[in-house]
């Protein structure tokens, strides 16, 4: 049960296991960002959900095309500016008008008007830090390890090629249907890629 | 067709991207249409290679000649330092009542150069200026290596620097809390946030790029370097949505904390009551100021790396008037600023600040005031002239004016203040010594360095974001193309 539900977060990362022999999943080249907006629809159309797109710029239009919905970071940056604007706020009523009280030319010792720039500087800094925080925890990084990366044609998808990946342990996944699907779907090359389940950098 | 470009071999010189020049090029475009922000009409690969290329090849000779000259600075400024702190501060010029000079006056200095970084990536991200992208990623990296030699200064100034721990609420021995009814201390807090937030927000852009680096990468050292940092980055659609949520996000964020750096920093001067400094308008003429000069130092350093690397496709003729629009549209204003000051002393009838303007005018220093009044109001008026936006030699003349004109602003703010007391007795004239001098010109080497060391190994230009405003991009390009075949 536990397992499942790791194995479902980790999907939506973009993390999948591959299956007993090996295999990862099949690797399709589209020869540009329409031809691969239109393939991403018809795989989610015809029920695949362990897939994605790898492209070297993102293109809009395509969390549509996969089904994807809103990115949750926005929530998680509030938090953590919530956090801020907390922390700040305590962080100097409790110094200056607690611990250790300080007349200062008969000011107050706490105030909220002198305070507002260390409330914004905080709030600012810890929205910041979980924004970014949030988005690698969404998206799994750093994932030094990723059987794509055992695929020769895959280092031109930070470069000028665009790839579509069906994950082998999407439910509908067969190994010759899938990769027809795909060349149905406008695909230019479909490639097998293997888990070696080892890290070495094997690409000379 | 960009496409036919694809099947070029990987390490292949783009001599043929590198000839067609912007402004040789004459483009027939339909009426009302926005000129290309890429010229030369290249692809994604030719983009990927034209700025992956610097990073892997030997860097060209003038790269050399310049690391030598900064280093040597950079040299000097530490020694500078270590004499600093072994004697204390009074090896540089500051007297009785110029408590505050050159280290201060060059602190402000890099932190109003260290504005335009940000202000590119966020402000104009969130205006949807496409053009940005092509000198985003630089001016991030010249705001990241300013805003350290800005952080420099403050740290040397305390005279004790092995107690600057103090500025931040660490618990202690002596159960003694910074005073954060101080502005120097919410300084602290600005300009350190500043920095930690313009560095992630750099990093966070440089991912994608970090990836291209790494499936380029040829030697295993490479690899590693560049995958370590690139954090496993694929491209993924899953990846991209978070990722640019988050650059949207930190974008909201970056933006008020770029208009409030400058503002606290203002505040330094601002909440005291020393004639010349007690005026309101000085957190949004700090924050002008500070976009003023740092777009004129992003356009000194773009200007020689653009030549130097041969990108005059991807950061066009076009990207340096747009810059020279905004350094005119600042410069004005900060004029505004420095003729408002003076109506407004005039106007409230305090014979201190009336003194202190008269004297800024026609006293001892008028010659750094008029210095200023030139180079920062006057100056800039050039701009007004379309001829004159568009020839390099000018542009770059004047980028170094607005930078001068900028850190007498600076001084002129800071000393002449400073050097009429409210007692008479106290007045002095405030000369500058050997070391305040050689920490100045040092502190360049420091910036020179950095930026040359970025040039050499990382991406200086956003790979990614410039190869998303290719029309090529754009799905709906291509269904369009296609459905006109059939």
């Amino acid at each position: 049960m536990l397992k499942k539900i790791i194995r479902q977060i980790k999907a939506t990362m973009g993390v999948y296991e591959s299956r007993t022999d090996g295999v990862y999943g099949l690797l399709a080249e589209f020869s540009n960002p329409g031809t691969l907006i239109d393939g991403a629809r018809k795989v989610h159309a015809a029920g695949y959900r362990h897939f994605d797109t790898h492209t070297p710029f993102p293109i809009h239009g395509m969390d549509r095309a996969m089904g994807l919905g809103q990115s949750k970071v926005g929530y998680i940056t509030l938090i953590g500016g919530l956090s801020g604007l907390g922390l700040a706020t305590w962080l100097q009523w409790w110094t200056s008008a607690v611990d250790y009280p300080i007349n200062i030319s008969g000011k107050p010792f706490f105030a909220i008007e002198p305070s507002i720039p260390i409330m914004f500087e905080l709030t600012v800094l810890l929205s910041a830090l979980f924004a970014v925080g949030g988005m690698f925890l969404l998206n799994g990084l750093p994932r030094p390890y990723n059987p794509l990366f055992y695929s020769r044609a895959f280092t031109r998808a930070s470069d000028d090629a665009f790839f579509l990946h069906i994950a082998a342990s999407d439910k509908n996944f067969d190994l010759e249907e899938t990769e027809s699907m795909l060349l149905e779907a406008g695909a230019k090359v479909v490639e097998v890629v293997h888990d070696h389940g080892y890290s070495e950098l094997h690409r000379a | 067709m960009p496409w036919s470009l694809q099947d070029r071999p990987k390490g292949e010189k783009p001599s043929d991207c590198e000839v067609a020049s912007s402004t040789d090029k004459t483009v027939t475009l339909p009426a009302g249409a926005d000129p290309p922000l890429v010229t030369g009409n290249l692809g994604f690969h030719d983009i990927t290679q034209l700025v992956s290329y610097h990073t892997e090849k030997r860097p060209p000779s003038a790269w050399y000649m310049a690391i030598a000259v900064s280093s040597t600075l950079l040299c000097v400024l530490l020694i500078m330092i270590a004499y600093l702190v072994w004697n204390g501060i009074g090896v540089w010029g500051n007297n009785n009542p110029v408590g505050w000079g050159w280290p201060i006056v060059n602190f402000v200095f890099w932190v109003g150069i260290g504005h335009a970084g940000t202000l590119i990536s966020a402000i104009l991200f969130l205006f949807r200026q496409k053009w940005r992208t092509a000198i985003n990623r630089s001016a991030e990296a010249m705001t990241l290596f300013a805003v350290i030699c800005a952080l420099l200064f403050p740290t040397i100034h305390v005279g004790r620097i092995w107690v600057i721990y103090w500025t931040l609420p660490i618990p202690n021995q002596m159960e003694m809390w910074p005073q954060f009814k101080s502005p120097l201390l919410w300084d602290v807090f600005a300009v350190s946030v500043y920095f930690i937030v313009s560095l992630i927000f750099w990093y966070v852009g440089l991912i994608p790029d970090l990836a291209t680096l790494r499936d380029r990468a040829r030697t295993a050292l490479r690899r590693r370097v560049t995958g370590f940092f690139a954090l496993g980055w694929t491209g993924a659609n899953r990846h991209w949505r978070n990722y640019e949520k988050t650059y949207l996000l930190l974008a909201a964020l970056a933006t008020p904390l770029v208009l409030s750096v400058h503002s606290v920093v203002s505040f330094d001067f601002a909440i005291s009551i020393i004639p010349g400094w007690h005026t309101t308008i000085f957190p949004p003429y700090f924050v002008a100021g500070a976009i003023f000069s740092g777009f004129a130092m992003v356009m000194t350093l773009l200007i020689l790396a653009r030549k130097i690397y041969g990108i005059q496709n991807i950061i066009t003729m076009d990207h340096l008037e747009k810059m020279a629009i905004i350094i005119l549209l600042t410069g004005t204003m900060v004029g505004f600023a420095y003729i408002t000051e003076f109506f407004i002393a005039w106007y409230s009838q305090v014979e201190y600040e009336q003194y202190a303007f008269l004297n800024r005018a026609t006293g001892p220093y008028a010659w750094a005031y008029w210095t200023m009044m030139s180079c920062n109001l006057l100056f800039p008026q050039f701009f007004w002239i379309k001829r004159l936006r568009r020839s390099i030699p000018f542009l770059f003349i004047t980028s170094i004016v607005v930078n001068i004109g900028m850190w007498f602003e600076r001084f002129v703010i800071t000393v002449i203040s400073l050097h009429r007391d409210f007692l008479p007795s106290s007045w002095d004239y405030f000369n500058p010594t050997i070391v305040d001098v050689l920490t100045l010109i040092g502190s360049f080497g420091l910036f020179l360095t950095l930026f040359l060391v970025f040039l050499r190994y990382l991406p200086m230009v956003a790979i990614a974001e410039v190869k998303m405003v290719l029309p090529e991009s754009d799905p709906h390009y291509h269904h369009k193309h296609e459905s006109e075949e059939h």
